[in-house]
């Protein structure tokens, strides 16, 4: 086994570990920030955390009429998303399989994950998990389209789909940061962002009102432990896409040389940008009203003309 | 060639055999003959795409005045390879469900002729037998969909459809070799050699005419309005094979005539082949995402992928003239990857679909749901088949979707204008069916296989029969190879997608399991991908068990406080489509009819209510129909003619010789 190897292999556990504890933890600092933004106390930062502990510790329970899916879909949603996590390039550039981790790869990974999260809300037969299913199918069908579009927006510059070498080609040219294709493309990804993870306006995290909730609505009938798993699992999905919004755009501070050095720096560099990335979403949500979910796709289509117009600025720029 | 004469053979002896043998002792001796032709064809097929040798045939014996000319090079060989791995299922599928229509002596016979076209058309090699086979295999699925009619009274109207799409598609493709063949000769060697001679607009026009016949069999729109109607009315192993080889047939048809026969032609041909693509694409993947009807649903999708592909083959010409003939290759791969892992999963899920009838007798999703507890191997194909159609990654149709984004990103660098926004639409049509492929297959899983039986024929379903059973997952099974280890047929692939053009020394990709893209920054590891995704179900599983220490409760599903819900309560396919069919509303047309009647001592209070939702297909609806309706109306004016009276007739006649001999 080449040092290489090794490099790779402890790249990988320690973007699923940082990701594992990061992503519940910005979901613990936006709650914070939006209770202090409201006048509240709020929730410690880890809060999130503790939930999850919580409900490890519980009881399982499953629907009378519900098949293997639903004890099925929150360990594939989990899965596909620490998969997709593994290979990214987060703290390294070059972790476990990062060759293949490649646009097309990380996009039909969450598409999966996104799948398996409605099939687990159809799988119970009730009409809560029939309508979560079909209102976050349309919206991941309006905003996976914008995702895929934006980072090939991307990869017209660095000439490669592959995530990996998008950062480190941008690395190597400092100067296409702030090229309007990029900013157009930011803008499409910040869009899909708040639609992928559920932040107010496209859903609110933090109601069970009938008429409005999206994906609580599909995570309805879990309880204890898988819904510890559906709960890390988009926790994880969270801190992933926040991750590539500040790698892609800001891609400094990863590590690129074979160093345990560069590793921790790496870690300590995701953190702040996350961090920040996070800010911004709350604050996003502070100042905006959910929107009706049939005003939703007028957002969605605007992130994903915002994509393709990073396309083409790209492509005239070239 | 010896195996090759031999599968062709031994579906010819399966024909005879559906035709002659006794009713009780028909279907397996002449399914199995079937099968084994497939098999044999298949054999043949790899072994040509293994050596890259190309094998020709020819024979006075069997078409008057031309003869029989067969030819197989790797290109021919590839579809001949997708025809007859779904063919191979289709037939053992058939030991199991021919019953009534689909039993008799002439469709039996009639399998087997389709059969047998479907795996001979791609090694055709002169004009006569590219006819005698297009026409026959047109025949013989035409015949196959009116098969069950006394149970689907919708085939015949699907027949009439088909049949004059198909044939005004084949008088199109008959018109096109005619202005090529203009100089004489027939074969496509002859062909090859005359249209380098050719102006560029006789080219141009022949190519046009050929594309047009070809496109409608490929059900590219807006030439598709029949496939929608016949593929689903056509018996499952007929739908199978219609949508996953006979769909093939007309990309075969494109590819082969464009690339090969006419040598690439210009920019502008393949940016039109593009634009189909784009355009079915996105209205295939619509109506799906709408569709209730199962194999309505599937055909649709079918739609959606030849859109694709057409985007590969059109992304991967366009390119090819400009200059950057390895980007063209990868296109071009991508695209041939699509179609045979396309023949294998459409495959298992209309052998799937057929199952759901058969077991439920209904294919309306509206009316399923629950199959999983009662059919759990044919959730299992259908839920293999929906991920590989979605590009779940690790299964096939994934890899193929991989190879055809990377020709297209890389396919920005060209410098033609047109090529680079046929690339941009090809891109974007690409995501954005992503998104709504998705959709449908959500829905066709979990409302259809998952939650409650919303009808007493779907509570009462149980599991099809072993035959249908192992044909569905011998499809499924190496369609999963396929996805796993594309690794394994790149090779083949790459001497398919040469046909036809100078092999470009840069291009391809290297193979171990999984693709790397040579001279491109570019890979996928499918397999590898698997394992990460096994290795933390495994963990995640584990540890549930281990952690808890606890058996599963069963509970009531949370009710809002109700005591009891009933399967009424659950979305439906219509309800689960909604919101897409809303935001998609100026594209789809949705028709939406309320009746409301009230009681007859208040008008305030209301006795019943009858709601009606419907997505007719615009394109048939505003392009289509107004040109029937004015030949019907031509038609019914004709009728005055007709009075009854013979001095009328014979003046009309002798008008008809006065104009005649005018003109002559």
């Amino acid at each position: 086994m080449s040092a290489d190897f090794w490099y790779g292999a402890l790249a990988t556990l320690i973007q699923v570990v940082v990701v594992a504890f990061g992503g519940p933890l910005l979901v613990g600092l936006m709650s914070k920030v939006k209770a202090r933004s409201e006048g509240r106390v709020g929730a410690p930062v880890t809060q999130p955390l503790r939930d999850l502990w919580k409900l490890v510790a519980k009881e399982r329970l499953h629907a009378r009429h519900a098949s293997v899916v639903l004890g099925l879909a929150p360990t594939v949603i989990l899965a596909s998303t620490v998969v997709a996590v593994a290979i990214s390039p987060l703290v390294s550039t070059r972790p476990w399989l990062s060759s293949s981790a490649d646009i097309l790869v990380i996009v039909y990974l969450l598409l999966t994950g996104s799948a398996a999260a409605a099939l687990g809300g159809l799988d119970v037969g009730t009409a809560f998990g029939g309508m979560g299913a079909s209102r976050a199918m349309t919206i991941g069908a309006l905003a996976e389209p914008a995702l895929l579009v934006a980072v090939v927006a991307l990869s017209i510059q660095s000439k490669t789909s592959n995530l990996p070498g998008i950062v480190s080609a941008t690395l190597a040219h400092p100067d296409w940061v702030l090229g309007p294709s990029r900013l157009l493309a930011l803008g499409a990804l910040l869009i899909v962002v708040i639609a992928e993870t559920g932040r107010i306006p496209v859903d609110n995290p933090s109601t069970h009102l009938e008429l409005t909730m999206i994906h609580e609505a599909m995570t309805l009938e879990y309880a204890g432990p898988e819904l510890a798993l559906a709960t890390l699992g988009e926790a994880m999905r969270l801190g992933l896409l926040f991750s590539l919004v500040a790698n892609l755009f800001l891609p400094w501070g990863i590590s690129t040389q074979r160093s345990v050095m560069s590793l921790v720096a790496g870690v300590a560099f995701l953190a702040l940008k996350t961090t920040f990335v996070a800010l911004g979403v709350a604050l996003i949500e502070v100042r905006s009203a959910k929107l009706r979910l049939f005003r939703l796709p007028e957002l969605l289509a605007g992130g994903f003309v915002l994509s393709v117009l990073a396309v083409v600025t790209g492509l005239v720029a070239r | 060639m010896g195996l090759y004469l031999a599968a062709l053979g031994l579906c010819a002896v399966a024909a005879a055999a559906g035709a002659l043998l006794p009713r009780r002792r028909r279907v397996t001796p002449t399914a199995l003959l079937g099968a084994l032709g497939c098999l044999a064809a298949l054999t043949a097929a790899l072994r040509i795409l293994v050596t890259g040798d190309a094998v020709t045939f020819h024979t006075a014996q069997v078409l008057p005045l031309t003869g029989l000319s067969l030819s197989l090079d790797p290109l021919g060989a590839w579809f001949v390879l997708t025809s007859a791995f779904v063919g191979v299922a289709a037939c053992v599928y058939l030991v199991g469900y021919a019953r009534e229509g689909l039993a008799s002596r002439t469709a039996m016979a009639m399998f087997m002729v389709f059969l047998l076209t479907l795996v001979a058309v791609p090694a055709a090699s002169s004009v006569m037998s590219f006819m005698f086979f297009w026409e026959l295999m047109a025949l013989s699925s035409l015949l196959l969909i009116l098969a069950d009619q006394s149970r689907h009274p919708e085939a015949r109207s699907a027949a009439i459809w088909y049949g004059v799409m198909t044939h005004l598609g084949a008088a199109s493709i008959l018109l096109g070799f005619l202005v090529v063949a203009a100089g004489g000769g027939q074969s496509f060697s002859d062909l090859s050699a005359q249209s380098s001679a050719m102006s560029p607009l006789a080219r141009g026009i022949a190519f046009l005419l050929i594309l047009l016949g070809f496109a409608s069999k490929a059900g590219a729109v807006p030439l598709h309005v029949w496939l929608p109607k016949a593929h689903p009315a056509a018996p499952s192993p007929v739908s199978a094979l219609m949508s996953s080889a006979m769909v093939a047939m007309g990309v075969y048809g494109i590819i082969r005539v464009g690339r090969d026969l006419l040598h690439g032609g210009s920019v502008w041909w393949w940016v039109v082949v593009s634009l189909l693509g784009v355009a079915s694409a996105l209205y295939g993947g619509l109506h799906a995402t709408t569709s209730t009807d199962v194999k309505r649903l599937l055909a649709y999708s079918t739609i959606d992928v030849v859109g694709l592909v057409l985007i590969g083959v059109g992304a991967a010409g366009a390119l090819g003239d400009s200059g950057l003939g390895s980007v063209a290759h990868v296109a071009m791969m991508g695209a041939l990857l699509l179609v045979l892992a396309h023949a294998g999963f459409k495959g298992a899920l209309f052998l799937a679909a057929g199952a759901v009838e058969r077991a439920t007798g209904t294919r309306d999703l509206d009316l399923l749901g629950g199959l999983i507890h009662s059919m759990p191997v044919t959730t299992l194909v259908v839920v293999v088949g929906a991920g590989s159609i979605m590009a779940v990654p690790t299964l096939s149709g994934f890899s193929s979707e991989w190879l055809l984004l990377q020709g297209l990103l890389h396919g920005f660098g060209a410098a033609s204008t047109p090529t680079v926004i046929v690339v941009l639409l090809g891109v974007v049509a690409l995501a954005l069916t992503g998104g709504l492929t998705a959709v449908a297959f959500v829905k066709l899983v979990g409302i259809g296989f998952l939650g409650r039986a919303r009808s007493p024929g779907a509570a009462k379903a149980s599991e099809v029969s072993m035959s249908m059973r192992v044909a569905m997952i011998w499809l499924t099974g190496a369609g999963v190879v396929i996805g796993l280890v594309p690794g394994l047929l790149v090779a083949a692939l790459d001497r398919a997608a040469a046909t036809g053009r100078a092999r470009d020394a840069a291009t391809g990709l290297a193979h171990g399991t999984g693709l790397v893209l040579t001279g491109l920054h570019g890979a996928i590891a499918p397999a590898a991908l698997l394992g990460g995704l096994v290795v933390v179900m495994v963990l995640v599983g584990v540890l549930n068990q281990r952690a808890t220490q606890r058996r599963v409760r069963r509970v009531e599903a949370w009710g809002c406080g109700r005591d009891e819900q009933t399967p009424r309560m659950q979305y439906t396919a219509t309800s689960f489509a909604e919101p897409l069919q809303r935001v998609f509303a100026d594209v789809l047309r949705p028709q939406a009819d309320i009746e409301v009647t009230h009681v007859a001592e208040s008008r305030y209070y209301e006795q019943s209510l009858a709601y009606e939702n419907r997505v007719v297909d615009v394109v048939e609806a505003r392009g289509y129909r107004p040109i029937i309706d004015g030949v019907l109306r031509v038609g019914r004016g004709a009728r005055r003619l007709q009075n009854g009276s013979i001095h009328r007739y014979l003046a009309l006649g002798f008008l008809a010789l006065l104009v005649v001999l005018v003109v002559a």
